[in-house]
């Protein structure tokens, strides 16, 4: 049997599709906030350096993978959009961009918080922060560029040939950054061993499901309204329940 | 002129005709050029106003404010780029030309940074000196200055190419162009604050050179893909 590829790749097909798994995401991401943020703020110990104050990284730490996973993502679907031409990469990568910055924004937003008690000041310049900085000027000019361009077609591919460029850029930057200032702490989490006590890994891994499954949801739902914005014209969105009444 | 005829001519005879056609173009309108020259000029000058004339400090400062003025000042001369030719169009003549788009491109960038990069290094030793920067870390910084120039001609090139005929596309195109020139600025300064503090400049030096040559290879064929999407 031939499995055909894209047949998800269409806006017609894949606006069912995303409609379905909507709730499954929303409700599971939803629990998982729950059980993580009661791991975090419950059962997990004081640290002994610490105090109370480390509990942040529970949202810190997820909410910084996430921005960065997701402007990988962001990058992948823009790739796909312009070798393939799919009109649906396009519409994915501008539905990822906001969540990412969002992200990016909370990472910068609780590192500060995390950073009045922690160092004293709520702005440091060293080497993960001033790059999360960037990251988020990288999101902004996604969405500006894509914002600033009427034709949806090449705004998308024009804001893809840039997430591309950037996404190539961000080792550089990263790299760029680190050797010209480290200050934060070391990473905690090695692939080999950890130094984290177990409650808190729990909670820390249970809230990073969270927000992927946050992430998806809320892209898929935003995806439904980019294709409901520009397919307005067509006939089958005409058909839509939803639309009809 | 006559190079261009039917006969197809080598790349390089391509390269160096785009560059000439650019250079004296850019002569025609002399007051652009200045312009971009002035305003480095005026930023830098307007820091010891800002932060106070204590020659310790400013000459802590310099390479920071010269690389930073350095990279403003390449951003207002990038709309330029390929507008006037957008506008006139001649740059949907050399879409269509069968030579090579990229090597076209790469042309416009060298031609770019002739004129508004070069100046700015040219400039930058008397500026240096307003700082009371010693020569050793002065020379090092022209350096940097002349390898990382044509680094932001050629990355900003990618976001002119980008905006081309957008309303507001100046202030986008520095939104866009200048997260990516972060790490020019980085190695560009590190290697004047190196030779300052006694360190070897080779690594910095060294990192700025493989970036210039990174984008050497790879930013024609964006900025042409780029030129591709927006004159769709």
């Amino acid at each position: 049997m031939a499995i055909n590829w894209f047949k998800y790749s269409s806006p017609t097909t894949f606006y069912g599709l995303a409609g379905k798994m909507i709730p499954w995401f929303a409700v599971s991401a939803a629990i998982l906030f729950a059980i993580g943020l009661y791991i975090g703020f419950v059962v997990a110990p004081v640290d002994a350096q610490q105090g109370e104050f480390y509990r942040i990284i529970f949202i810190h730490v997820p909410a910084s993978m996430m921005s960065m996973f997701l402007y990988m993502v962001m990058a992948a679907y823009a790739a796909l959009g312009l070798v393939f031409n799919t009109r649906l990469s396009g519409m994915m990568a501008s539905a990822l961009a906001p969540t990412g910055a969002l992200f990016t924004l909370i990472s910068l937003w609780t590192g500060a918080l995390w950073g009045k008690p922690m160092w004293g000041a709520w702005w440091m310049w060293d080497a993960r922060m001033t790059s999360e900085l960037i990251l988020l000027f990288l999101y902004l000019g996604f969405i500006a560029l894509h914002a600033s361009i009427d034709d949806s077609r090449r705004a998308d591919r024009a804001a893809a040939l840039l997430a591309i460029v950037g996404s190539v850029n961000v080792p550089i930057i990263y790299f760029s950054v680190k050797w010209w200032n480290t200050l934060h702490q070391g990473a905690t989490i090695k692939f080999t061993g950890t130094s984290m006590q177990i409650a808190m890994q729990q909670a820390m891994f249970t809230m990073l499901l969270a927000c992927w499954l946050y992430s998806i949801a809320v892209v898929l739902a935003r995806v439904r309204s980019i294709i409901l914005s520009r397919e307005r014209n067509t006939a089958w969105i005409n058909e839509l329940p939803e639309v009809k009444q | 002129m006559k190079v261009m005829g039917y006969k197809k001519s080598s790349l390089l005879q391509l390269l160096v005709l785009v560059i000439r056609r650019d250079l004296v173009l850019a002569m025609r309108r002399r007051a652009d050029v200045l312009t971009t020259l002035v305003f480095f000029v005026i930023v830098v000058s307007l820091f010891p106003l800002g932060v106070g004339p204590e020659l310790g400090m400013l000459r802590k400062m310099a390479p920071g404010v010269l690389w930073v003025a350095a990279l403003l000042a390449s951003m207002l001369s990038l709309g330029r780029l390929f507008s006037a030719d957008y506008q006139d169009g001649t740059l949907e003549q050399m879409m269509l030309a069968p030579q090579s788009l990229s090597m076209l491109v790469l042309g416009k960038m060298i031609a770019h940074w002739m004129v508004s990069g070069l100046p700015l290094v040219l400039m930058a030793p008397v500026l240096g000196l307003q700082f009371d920067m010693s020569a050793q870390p002065l020379g090092v910084l022209i350096i940097g200055l002349l390898l990382g120039t044509p680094i932001l001609s050629m990355i900003g090139a990618i976001g002119a190419a980008l905006t081309l005929g957008l309303r507001g596309g100046g202030v986008l195109l520095s939104l866009l162009v200048l997260p990516l020139c972060i790490p020019v600025l980085i190695f560009g300064t590190g290697a004047v604050e190196a030779i300052s503090s006694g360190l070897s400049v080779a690594s910095h030096l060294s990192l700025l050179g493989a970036l210039l040559v990174l984008s050497l290879v790879f930013t024609p064929l964006v900025v042409a893909q780029a030129l591709r999407i927006s004159m769709e």
